[in-house]
């Protein structure tokens, strides 16, 4: 079934669509209409869930934690400063290997206020031990909220799918909405091995010690490095049955590519419109777009980017006294790499500003014009 | 011992309370009345080491260890999961310390209760914030040293009302009990598991170390805080009905301070006071108990 959906209410059909019996959320723009469609779905019966309205983001979390602890399927969403009020409890989720999904929408941090678009939030949750995936439109949102539970599942991580403010959140979009035979048979039941019961009373979260609280930590990693097998073979089964495919990264013109524009989130659009007029121009260009921000996909990066001369990192994010956060993660990944490409790395886009076709333009114009790097980061689309 | 005392046991020896500890004495009696069929949610408190360090559990039910500030959340969420499994049975409590309630708790409490989710949230006040070393809470009295409000600069002003907080979210069962008054808290306990909605009972528990008193005199003093009216003991039902459950006796305040270290410091003109607020807040509670009673 087709239907005209913002991005927010393909978010709430693929909760539906996930079977999740708890939901417990606060609302914060531009999420909010996630969650009031959810309310109407649980109000009139298409969705068998517990829909708690909790009087904070911090909470929110806490109860899908605690809810999913007793081995239900949950799911909550937010944005920028509610992200950030969930922080502690985001840690808690991922320590407890619970896999929780939630959506982010990607939106500025105040000071001063601002709700329109920008990573930061979601990306300085980066150290919380949850999945993040990154998505370009609603069709996306919609299928990456249903593989983020396929995903969570298998590793016992949580997954974070996050997506621009407004570009996606508020724009409506036609989406293929799966049946739900379909997803049924994609996504079985959650049934998991441990959870709180009186027949199995077990203390969860309890007290540890120096001599096994590293091994807790390095099953956790460990369960990160599986993401990379599972996501792809995720997104492979996921094919199979609807016809749709995803991988950790996405990858436009770069074999012969001399110069790779790297992108996220909804940016990539603008992106493929300028990598294809720029190729029409005979310019040996691709388009790198990467989904995942954690497990950071590095190896499948440095393959598209071996041999290249010039790779152009747009960041709609800052990690102040760094900079780009994509970028500097992409200088990590090649850090270890032969042959990798010079890294340019571009701050725009912050707090909402539009990332036009005009202004990638710019972008790879300017980084090309270039012999060498000489700063990390690069601001484009600043006033004077 | 007596007939209705239950002798199921759910809380094992081995547990890593200290001697005299108010908190693990609620907890065995709170647990005998809610039985097996019980999952406890504790948040950051002395609990959280009493119980036993992975992989050892001291209770015979399961715990959800969970964040300071979470338990109204945590009860919520376990409640919601048992609720869409179509779980009738299971009950849910949380056992917090007066820090992780009448502060950093606060917030997520008053929102379970605003819900009014069927769920019991016992309180084990020790009137600090012990577990990390006795500095004052939401809950110190008056006056009392803690290790940040030191002898010449102790802790000013009452203590937070958390049972009146509670009323005033209307919830259908608020009570106060005392670890020295087992029979009357397990018979609270088996009432509030009879009754829908959000059920709070609030359980003075000494704490040796903190108080500054010897083990052996905790619930000797535990009693003293109820008989000197200091803590008094009574239930409100629906946020309007007060009932008190134990007679106080007319003894003065100062026999109850003056067996604590934390309260040494006291000059004449400082008991004076404390005995006067005492005073006050009993009249203020009898009137509101007897309005009760006048009505029918």
């Amino acid at each position: 079934m087709k239907k005209v959906l913002m991005g927010n209410h393909a978010a709430s059909w693929a909760a539906m669509l996930s079977r999740v019996k708890v939901i417990s959320a606060y609302p914060i723009t531009p999420q909010t209409h996630i969650v009031e469609e959810l309310s109407e779905m649980c109000a009139d019966g298409r969705l068998d869930a517990k829909f708690l309205k909790v009087e904070s983001e911090h909470s929110a979390m806490a109860a899908v934690v605690a809810a999913s602890s007793t081995g239900v399927r949950t799911f909550t969403a937010s944005s920028a400063n509610g992200l950030a009020l969930m922080h502690e409890m985001l840690h808690w989720a991922a320590g407890a290997r619970l896999p929780i999904v939630m959506v982010n929408v990607n939106r500025a941090m105040a000071p001063g206020w601002n709700i329109w678009s920008d990573q930061t939030d979601s990306l300085s949750q980066r150290d919380t031990g949850w999945i993040q995936i990154y998505v370009e439109n609603n069709q996306e949102v919609l299928d990456t909220v249903i593989m983020g539970y396929r995903i969570a599942e298998q590793v016992k991580l949580p997954v974070m799918v996050c997506y621009d403010a407004f570009f996606l959140s508020h724009t409506y979009e036609p989406v293929d909405i799966p049946d739900q035979d379909l997803v049924d048979k994609f996504l079985p039941p959650y049934e998991p091995d441990i959870f709180l019961t009186p027949e199995d009373p077990r203390s969860f979260n309890a007290l540890v010690m120096p001599d096994v609280y590293m091994e807790i930590r390095w099953k956790i990693q460990r369960a990160m490095d599986q993401v990379y097998d599972v996501a792809a073979a995720t997104g492979r089964e996921f094919e199979g049955i609807f016809g749709r495919s995803y991988d950790l990264i996405e990858t436009v013109d770069c074999d012969d590519a001399e110069t790779v524009l790297v992108t996220t989130s909804s940016t990539t659009s603008p992106a493929r419109v300028i990598v294809r007029e720029m190729r029409e121009q005979g310019q040996k260009i691709g388009l790198l777009k990467i989904r995942h921000f954690r497990p950071f996909p590095s190896k499948q990066v440095a393959d598209v980017l071996r041999g290249k001369k010039k790779a152009v990192v747009v960041d709609r994010n800052i990690s102040f006294g760094k900079g780009g956060i994509w970028a500097d993660e992409i200088r990590g990944a090649c850090s270890i790499e032969d042959d990798m490409p010079q890294i340019y790395g571009y701050i725009t886009g912050l707090g909402g500003r539009d990332i036009t076709p005009e202004l990638l333009r710019e972008i790879v114009d300017d980084a090309q014009a270039k012999e060498k790097p000489d700063s990390l980061l690069y601001w484009k689309g600043l006033k004077p | 011992m007596r007939e209705d005392y239950p002798r199921e046991e759910l809380m094992m020896s081995g547990h890593l309370a200290c001697q005299g500890c108010g908190g693990s004495a609620a907890m065995r009696h709170v647990l005998k009345a809610m039985g097996p069929d019980t999952i406890c949610v504790i948040p950051a408190c002395c609990w959280t080491i009493i119980s036993g360090m992975y992989p050892y559990n001291t209770l015979k039910v399961p715990i959800l260890h969970t964040a300071f500030e979470t338990s109204g959340a945590a009860l919520s969420g376990i409640k919601a999961a048992l609720d869409a499994k179509g779980d009738t049975k299971t009950k849910v409590m949380a056992f917090a310390g007066d820090g992780g309630t009448f502060d950093i708790g606060l917030q997520s409490l008053s929102g379970a209760a605003e819900r009014n989710e069927d769920v019991i949230y016992f309180c084990y006040d020790n009137e600090a914030y012990m577990n990390t070393g006795i500095q004052r809470s939401g809950a110190t009295p008056d006056k009392a040293w803690t290790t940040t409000t030191p002898e010449k600069h102790p802790k000013r002003g009452p203590k937070k009302n958390m049972v009146q907080i509670l009323a005033g979210h209307k919830v259908p069962y608020v009570a106060t009990a005392n670890v020295a008054f087992p029979e009357d808290l397990i018979a609270k306990v088996n009432k509030a598991k009879q009754i829908y909605g959000t059920k709070f009972i609030h359980i003075l528990s000494p704490c040796p170390p903190g108080w500054r008193i010897n083990s052996e005199q905790s619930i000797e003093i535990a009693r003293l805080a109820t008989y000197t009216k200091v803590f008094p003991v009574y239930e409100v039902y629906n946020g309007e009905e007060y009932h008190i459950n134990i007679e106080p006796k007319e003894i003065p305040v100062i026999e109850y301070l003056k067996l604590q270290g934390r309260f040494r410091h006291l000059t004449e003109e400082d008991v004076k006071e404390i005995q006067n607020r005492v005073d006050y807040e009993w009249r203020i509670l009898l009137h509101k108990a007897m309005d009760e009673r006048f009505r029918h």
